[in-house]
């Protein structure tokens, strides 16, 4: 028999999922911070994370067609629903990357994480607790 | 399957790029008072330019690698200096000097540095996270 781990985890088995997938959108604004064009983009969480939580969803992001961006579409055939940053003031190479607003968002990703993981082994101890009985 | 390990990739493409990037500095500087008898033959300030690797990289849309498109040479004008002494300066007693700029160069040399810092730190960031994962229920 096995429990799916949303049923174990809850909320935070999915928030990790998209925690991860997050840190890939931004840790590419970052390596593409000197890349002439390049759209900063990053990922709706509040909108992913419904996305996934009706009972019996699969985990990974279903692709969605309501990938609306704030500035055009995001790419066709991307999972998360991806959005374009609005820039804060224009470049002469159009990139919209803004290199402190990536790091702080990269940071404050991590941390969210670390949060989630701390939930998460909150829960296993409990489960651990649970099964052993003392 | 963890998709943490693709930031990973991307923080090293990044990494990658950027050296070049201070390698074509570093030759521009290094070159900065390479004279040549004619404007033809002189050196000429190079630069790197980075592109989004869009297609086929991890295969989830969501990492967007960085590579070097390719290395161009400037196309501002070699500058000329008078110097019959010089026995590089062609039959008009000029000699022709790279078009480096070298405060150009410096600041990009820092943009570099600091640009590779950045992806260092997210590599750094990625890792905690990773060994902090792996010690999840002990």
């Amino acid at each position: 028999m096995s429990v799916p781990t949303t049923h174990l985890f809850g909320l935070d088995a999915r928030a990790l999922q998209l925690w991860q997938q997050r840190a890939q959108v931004l840790a590419s604004n970052l390596a593409n911070a000197d890349t002439p064009g390049f759209k900063a983009r990053d990922i709706d969480f509040r909108r992913a994370l419904a996305a996934t939580s009706s009972v019996g969803a699969p985990l990974h992001l279903a692709a969605t067609d309501s990938g609306v961006t704030l500035q055009g579409t995001a790419d066709t055939g991307t999972r998360a629903p991806l959005e374009y940053r609005i820039p804060l003031q224009p470049s002469l190479d159009g990139n919209t990357v803004n290199t402190q607003m990536e790091q702080s968002a990269f940071a404050q990703n991590a941390v969210r994480y670390e949060a989630s993981l701390t939930f998460i082994n909150a829960q296993i101890s409990l489960l651990r607790t649970a099964i052993t009985g003392n | 399957m963890s998709s943490l390990f693709n930031v990973f990739d991307v923080a090293a493409s990044g990494m990658l790029a950027q050296t070049v990037r201070l390698n074509t500095t570093a030759s521009n500087l290094a070159n900065v008072n390479s004279v040549s008898s004619t404007p033809d033959k002189v050196y000429r300030a190079r630069e790197p330019v980075f592109e989004a690797i869009r297609q086929g990289w991890a295969g989830n849309g969501l990492s967007e690698g960085v590579r070097v498109a390719g290395i161009f040479e400037s196309t501002a004008p070699a500058g000329r200096r008078y110097e019959p002494g010089n026995p590089l300066a062609g039959p008009q007693g000029y000699v022709y000097t790279p078009n480096v700029n070298p405060v150009d160069e410096l600041v990009n040399m820092i943009a570099a540095s600091r640009s590779y810092q950045n992806d260092v730190q997210v590599m750094n960031t990625t890792k905690q996270l990773l060994l902090k994962t792996l010690s999840l229920g002990q």
